[in-house]
């Protein structure tokens, strides 16, 4: 018994350590993110590898679930004889909910992965430390355009997703269950708020996409560097990547469209 | 507020330092000093902390105890923007090289030019092709780090380190897993890059004969403190059972082939448990 409150604690007092170092980390990169402004190029070639090449599985994940909805939402709404909110139904669940979140966790595996993976390796064969040594901080050379590139790019996917998916809903509505055309734009049109849907879908996105980066840089950053250590973090960006997405998610919700 | 300790002659200096890692002392109490334009060698076996020693100077660890002296600077009381200032002045050479995998060999030697100077593109070639040539591997400028011999990463690395022109140059393990042609080639240049550059050079290593050719002074650790030190030919003549021990490469001795354990026979004749 002694033994297992022994262990909590240990495993409590870890977790708490991490997570001051991840603050420490994440004050340090951002206190260096302005070094990223004069070398736009160096944005630019994170830019193509986080945002670009996690192009193609957005946009196909986006598609996809677009066209699930589209097939559910007719279903349910043609029940109650309101299959004509169809382009509603799914341009809120895009724009709120399922864009910034799903795209988020795509985004996660992705790009997320691949930074943790970069850098822990980065990290185990000196390539950090040796930077240092020629008095380069690898903080602003290396983290802080990954971290501004991470920063940009979901967002900009998450719309993507998001405009996708809808046109997945409409291609699934009107193509092939016969729905009409107008009714799906001009509903969403009518029904879908800026401020209220879009803003705070984009707001949700920055969010995830702060969260996400920050932990897949600080895993690689703080990974152990052997191979095991560096599989290890990858794990774990995408596991705690998840998890804050998603309960993060709730409480934006919570505090966005409780009044509604 | 510091008082230097350092002898005028000597560019870097260790002066009782302690250093642990969690509960194990890998440091105790150990002074040192390296002499200007000579190569000094730290020796000793594996795992005894010598690469340590070299992320101590570099101001990358701190120490328990003691001070660092570089060049007249307490190592571990300079803020950030002066210790990366002394960084600049010097050089280290990773066991590994460390080449950044993402970029060319010229890239690489390139980087430290492009990050801390204003030069310009035409003047940076001239420069790095002087770095590669003078470790003989101009001609390999266009490949990439996963293309090198182990040997031809750690020149390239050499080449990288004197970019700046340093005032010193730490190598870690330069001889570590190299074929006899090209540990000869390391040691050479190691030898030949401190006299026509005026450097300072520290080698830690475990390899007796190479280092104990090209080095002025040698320092041996063991069991975190410093077991002999003097001049290479010193070293030999030495009648340190330990000093003996490491330089003969003896089995046995001070350090003890077996790592501790318990009687071998009880051990043997103890059943049940699986360790």
């Amino acid at each position: 018994m002694i033994q297992y409150l022994q262990t909590l604690g240990a495993q409590t007092r870890a977790s708490f350590t991490k997570l001051g170092r991840a603050t420490l980390f994440l004050l340090a990169v951002l206190s260096g993110i302005h070094s990223v402004v004069p070398r736009p190029k160096l944005l630019l070639n994170q830019l193509y590898s986080v945002g670009v090449l996690s192009f193609l599985i957005i946009t196909i994940s986006g598609l996809f679930v677009g066209m699930v909805l589209g097939l559910q939402g007719y279903y349910t709404l043609s029940d109650f004889g309101a299959e004509e909110s169809l382009g509603v139904m799914v341009a809120t669940s895009l724009v709120r909910e399922l864009g910034p979140v799903v795209s988020a966790l795509l985004f996660a595996g992705r790009a997320g992965s691949a930074l943790t993976a970069e850098i822990g390796l980065m990290k185990a064969t000196e390539q950090l430390s040796g930077m240092e040594m020629m008095a380069i901080d690898p903080l602003k050379r290396i983290i802080a355009p990954r971290f501004l590139a991470g920063l940009l790019s979901l967002p900009l996917l998450s719309a993507l997703f998001s405009a996708v998916g809808i046109i997945g809903g409409e291609l699934v509505g009107s193509g092939l269950l016969g729905l009409d055309e107008g009714a799906y734009w001009s509903q969403m049109q009518a029904k879908l708020d800026f401020q209220g849907d879009i803003v705070n879908g984009i707001i949700k996105s920055i969010a995830f996409a702060f969260v996400t980066t920050w932990i897949a840089l600080f895993e690689g950053y703080d990974a152990i560097p052997t191979s095991e250590g560096v599989s290890r973090a990858t794990t774990r960006t995408v596991v705690n990547s998840a998890f804050s997405i998603l309960g993060l998610d709730f409480i934006l919700t919570a505090l966005m469209f409780g009044d509604h | 507020m510091d008082n230097n300790p350092q002898p005028s002659n000597s560019l870097v200096s260790v002066r009782n330092l302690s250093f642990s890692r969690g509960d194990k002392k890998i440091f105790d109490d150990i002074s040192l000093d390296f002499e200007r334009g000579k190569i000094t060698a730290i020796m000793g076996p594996s795992g005894t902390g010598k690469t340590t020693l070299l992320r101590l100077i570099g101001g990358q660890l701190s120490p328990d105890q003691g001070s660092i002296w570089v060049d007249g600077q307490n190592v571990h009381h300079l803020r950030r923007h002066e210790l990366y200032t002394l960084r600049k002045r010097m050089g280290m050479l990773f066991q590994s090289g460390a080449l950044l995998t993402d970029m060319t060999v010229f890239d690489n030697v390139a980087f430290p030019l492009r990050e801390h100077t204003h030069l310009s593109e035409s003047m940076i070639r001239t420069l790095v092709l002087m770095k590669l040539q003078a470790v003989g591997l101009r001609g390999a400028r266009h490949l990439m780090p996963n293309e090198l011999s182990g040997g031809m990463a750690r020149r390239i690395a050499l080449a990288r380190a004197i970019a700046l022109d340093p005032m010193m140059i730490m190598y870690d393990e330069p001889f570590t897993g190299q074929d006899p042609i090209s540990m000869g080639a390391l040691a050479h240049l190691i030898k030949s890059l401190n006299n026509t550059l005026g450097l300072t050079s520290i080698i830690v290593s475990h390899d007796v004969h190479e280092t104990s050719l090209i080095a002025d002074y040698i320092y041996m650790i063991s069991e975190s403190r410093i077991v002999g030190h003097g001049t290479p030919e010193a070293m030999r003549q030495s009648n340190s059972a330990w000093v003996e021990q490491f330089m003969t490469g003896a089995a046995d001795g001070p350090v003890h082939f077996h790592y501790p354990a318990k009687d071998y026979i009880d051990d043997l004749l103890s059943s049940g448990k699986r360790y």
